[in-house]
């Protein structure tokens, strides 16, 4: 057998004996992948449930009761009835309630008479982007129960034109569906960068590496032996997400089989290119974790569009997030998943990874050599 | 020296410069060295920490590249064939390179494939270095649950699976019991002896320099020296003597021979002080020593230590004394301060400290002397009172561990093996934290700054950034932190590993008066030769006290025909050959 085989097989042997035998390998690899699903599957969702909210009403009357109704069956929802608008200030102060909708004393009066009818709502704007959702639906709840007063009443609906709107590829609009793809992209990122960096940085820290360097080993077998084990740990993680993902949480997988590998493929060849290009940047432990953490981890959580919607980012934010790996990850999981394999989405998001996962294997093939300087 | 043989020699350095650069500073830590490594060779690179040897292994291993000068290594160019070099050496770095997660039999199974070891020759290969390290029963151990000898020759395994034609050893008997170092040396010498390998060992022992054919020392990046080991000690002949007084306690003589005319060094060892003299003969006794009665004084061999010291002595003349200490104030010597009775301490199944005991006296300097993992630093987190123990009773000045740790503390200053210091602060900014931390205020403290200052010589480099000082400043920063309560016992653990000959006697000279003003010390050490030091020691393996006595009773246990003079480290290696396992 040819000599450089014999070598790089002796550094996957070790590298795996490593990994089977170094628990937190295996944790970052598995273990914090299914943390996170659980914690993004069951625990964090970006749909309104339940909402608190208080209904004043000064006036009460049979108009008053249909608007009650209405909000009492909606599932958003959760309404409680304080004594007066000061009551309910309060509880909106206290935190105790998102918002108040308030019905005045000439609701009914101005209701019956046709004009302009208006209801009062105050919403705890300390997090906007539930305060826009509640609005939303409160939109929504009012329009629905104007058609249905005006229906009752024989008169046309006082709206014009009824917004009819159909959510294609994700029906129920349940956050979770779109969720855990993007998830899986974070997770990862996790085992491509932060542990390939960690492991190399292990390396330099214990003194191992300088004793490999002096011996006939080439700086492509001890990359190439960093390579495959990790890419196959990474690859492992990821059926691993995908199989929760569609068995756990019932998320539909719309796409095949074999895009999703070839696209995984290239996104954690990404990854790990980082990694290896972060180990010869940081040779301790502690700094490599937090570069690859701040470098890679976050912008995968922040800047994929898996959490916030890119689009709405500021210009010079949506320039950075191309050079972002995940978030051309997040568009083809997210794709793969809600739509299935659309050419036009996939590809160009594919040759985007490619690219990437050329420059920072390349970077890290050229930055790395047989040195300590 | 050993006969040179044609062809190139195993390496060669020319005009060898490598400069580092931190923050501002520039370190030059290769400063034009010219250096030659005859084949089949033994040669020792010695120097204190911080001499540069490291570096000098790795530039000579393609691991750093050279700012200038050039480097041959077995004839070949390392800036042009770096690989074929590493091809045929062998290379130990400091910290053995092994994998602790994989067994002995698969750390050697890598380094085969990495050195292209047929599998053919293997097994004989692995039986050979087995057969030598004595690893063959461990086979199937993890690496990191090694002890610290046995993972240094594991390493050295490692680095001869393909038997290289020049091997580098970056101090390799760093914490490695005596016993161990010991038997890797036989090794080297099996080594060289057969096979006419040529080694290249870094040391920052100066007594292992002896066992070298050549000797290159370093000094702050410099080499200031290049022969054999005899060569360097033949024109210290004649000026090496050990002198003691009747009626005058060591450390008193010790003080009046330090500095006085004439001697260039005067340590401390045993009952006898040794001095150094500055030309062949001892000046007369009674202009030496006036004044006393009964002086004897017996030439005895140099060292090479000697000769290191003389060199430097003639860079950096002898300190001046330091001030003098404050008198005693009649500070009660008697009684004892610290008492130590069947103490345990467990980690788990691990017996970290078995059933130990002792007692110090006030004024003492008391040392405990083992290899790493004998329980020294456990034995020293329980007299601090920052680790309780799991039985037996810990008594420090006066007060029981168990129930008043916090006002034990009071009264002990602690200085850390690698110097607790804010490394980003000031020296003055350190001297004020220390001086808070012990709450000190007021015109206290600044009077305590102030004489830290001056005691210690750290006026000059008040607001240097502690970072940028040298090993000897930061161990005399450390030694002023711990002190600035004036506590009533000092806590030292390894308190001079790694500095330089004359750091270490000026270290020793501070301790010595803290001692006389009735200061009592403690001190744990795997250093052999600062076990002389001590009034007393014991000495520990694996957990358990093996001897107890002043060094001269532990080397009166082992004289013999065969050993009329043992040192301390040949008390220490019977003392383990003959303890009977299981007991202490």
């Amino acid at each position: 057998m040819n000599a450089s085989l014999i070598r790089l097989g002796g550094l996957l042997r070790k590298e795996f004996l490593q990994i089977l035998r170094d628990p937190s390998a295996l944790a970052i690899a598995f273990l914090l992948p299914a943390v996170l699903l659980f914690i993004f599957g069951y625990g964090v969702t970006l749909d309104a449930h339940d909402v608190p909210l208080a209904l004043v009403i000064d006036h009460a009357d049979a108009t008053t009761a249909s608007v009650a109704g209405a909000l009492a069956h909606s599932p958003y929802f959760r309404i409680s009835r304080p004594p007066d608008i000061e009551a309910a200030e309060t509880a909106l102060t206290d935190h105790r309630i998102d918002g108040i909708i308030w019905l005045r004393s000439d609701f009914a009066r101005r209701a019956l008479s046709g004009r302009t009818a208006s209801i009062g709502v105050i919403l705890n704007g300390t997090d906007a982007n539930s305060a826009r959702l509640v609005e939303g639906y409160l939109q929504q709840t009012w329009a629905t129960w104007l058609a249905a007063w005006g229906a009752r009443r024989g008169q046309p609906s006082p709206v014009p034109v009824l917004v009819q709107s159909r959510v294609r590829f994700n029906p129920a609009v349940s956050s979770r569906d779109n969720l855990v793809p993007g998830l899986i992209a974070v997770i990862m990122t996790l085992t491509g960068a932060l542990l390939t960096a960690l492991v190399m940085a292990r390396e330099w820290e214990r003194g191992t590496l300088e004793a490999l360097m002096v011996t006939r080993v080439t700086i492509r077998e001890i990359l190439i032996a960093k390579l495959v084990p990790y890419f196959v740990l990474g690859m492992g993680g990821m059926a691993a997400s995908v199989v929760m993902a569609v068995t756990l949480f019932h998320v539909p997988f719309r796409g095949t089989i074999p895009v999703l590998v070839v696209t995984s493929a290239l996104f954690l060849l990404a990854s790990l290119g980082m990694g290896l290009v972060i180990s010869s940047l940081a040779r301790n432990q502690f700094v490599a974790g937090q570069i690859a953490i701040i470098t890679t981890f976050l912008p995968a959580f922040i800047l994929s569009g898996f959490i916030f919607d890119i689009d709405s980012m500021p210009a010079a934010i949506r320039v950075v997030t191309h050079v972002v790996a995940a978030r051309y990850f997040v568009s083809i999981l997210q794709t793969e998943f809600l739509a299935g394999d659309i050419r036009a989405v996939i590809l160009p998001n594919a040759v985007a990874l490619a690219v990437m996962a050329a420059i920072f294997l390349g970077v890290a093939r050229l930055s790395a050599r047989k040195r300590l300087d | 020296m050993a006969p040179t043989p044609d062809g190139p020699p195993a390496l060669r350095l020319d005009g060898v410069t490598r400069v580092f650069r931190a923050g501002g500073r520039v370190i030059r830590a290769v400063d034009g060295v010219d250096a030659r490594v005859e084949r089949g060779s033994i040669t020792g690179l010695v120097g204190p920490d911080g001499a540069g040897k490291t570096t000098l292994m790795r530039l000579v291993t393609g691991l750093l590249r050279a700012d200038s000068g050039r480097i041959e290594v077995l004839g070949l160019d390392i800036g042009r064939d770096v690989a074929a070099i590493q091809g045929r050496i062998g290379y130990m770095p400091q910290r053995f390179g092994l994998y602790e997660d994989l067994t002995v039999r698969e750390n050697l199974d890598l380094y085969a494939d990495l050195q292209d070891v047929p599998k053919s020759e293997r097994a004989a290969r692995y039986g050979d270095l087995l057969h030598m390290t004595g690893l063959g029963p461990f086979t199937g151990r993890f690496a990191g649950r090694l002890s610290g000898g046995m993972k240094q020759k594991l390493g050295l395994a490692c680095t001869l699976i393909r038997a290289p034609d020049l091997l580098f050893l970056d101090e390799p008997t760093v914490g490695v019991d005596p016993v161990s170092r010991r038997e890797l040396w036989a090794i080297i010498d099996r080594l060289t002896g057969a096979s006419g390998m040529t080694v290249l060992i870094s040391t920052s022992y100066l007594d292992e320099a002896e066992r070298c054919g050549t000797v290159l020392l370093m000094h702050e990046g410099k080499l200031v020296g290049a022969d054999s080991p005899a060569a360097f000690t033949a024109p210290l002949a004649g000026r090496s003597y050990r002198i003691a007084a009747a009626g005058l306690g060591k450390r008193r003589l010790h003080e009046r021979l330090d500095g006085a005319p004439g001697i260039i060094d005067a340590t401390i060892q045993g009952a006898y002080v040794r001095v150094v003299t500055d030309s062949a003969g001892l000046p007369p006794l009674p202009t030496l020593l006036p004044d006393l009665d009964g002086v004897a004084a017996d030439p005895v061999p140099p060292r090479f230590e000697d000769a290191f010291v003389a060199r430097l002595r003639q860079e950096r003349p002898a300190l001046p004394a330091p001030p003098a200490a404050p008198s005693p104030d009649g500070a009660a010597r008697d009684g004892e301060i610290i008492v130590v009775r069947d103490v345990t301490r467990l980690f788990g199944s691990f017996t970290a400290v078995d059933r130990i005991g002792f007692s110090v006296g006030r004024g003492e300097i008391f040392g405990l002397l083992g290899a790493n993992g004998a329980g020294k630093s456990t034995t020293f987190r329980m007299l601090c009172g920052l680790l309780p123990p799991s039985g037996g009773t810990l008594t420090v000045a006066g007060y029981d561990l168990r129930h008043a740790a916090a006002a034990a503390r009071g009264r002990i200053g602690y200085m850390a093996q690698k110097f607790s210091l804010y490394v980003d602060l000031s020296v003055m900014d350190n001297l004020r934290f220390f001086s808070s931390a012990y709450r000190l205020t007021g015109a206290r403290r600044r009077q305590r700054i102030a004489w830290a200052l001056e005691e210690f010589d750290l006026e000059t480099v008040a607001d240097a950034a502690c970072r940028d000082l040298s090993l000897g400043y930061k161990q005399r920063l450390a030694l002023a932190a711990a002190l600035m309560h004036e506590p009533d016992i000092l806590f030292l653990d390894e308190p001079t590993s790694g500095v330089d000959p004359l750091a270490r006697r000026d270290f020793w000279r501070r301790i010595n008066r803290l001692a006389e003003t009735g200061v009592t010390v403690l001190v744990t050490t795997h250093f052999m030769e600062e076990a002389e030091y001590c009034d007393r020691l014991v000495i520990m393996a694996q957990g358990r006290i093996l001897a107890t006595g002043t060094p001269e009773d532990l080397r009166d246990r082992f004289r013999s025909a065969q050993m009329p003079d043992p040192t301390m480290e040949d008390a220490f290696i019977a003392l383990l050959e003959t303890a009977p396992a299981g007991t202490a």
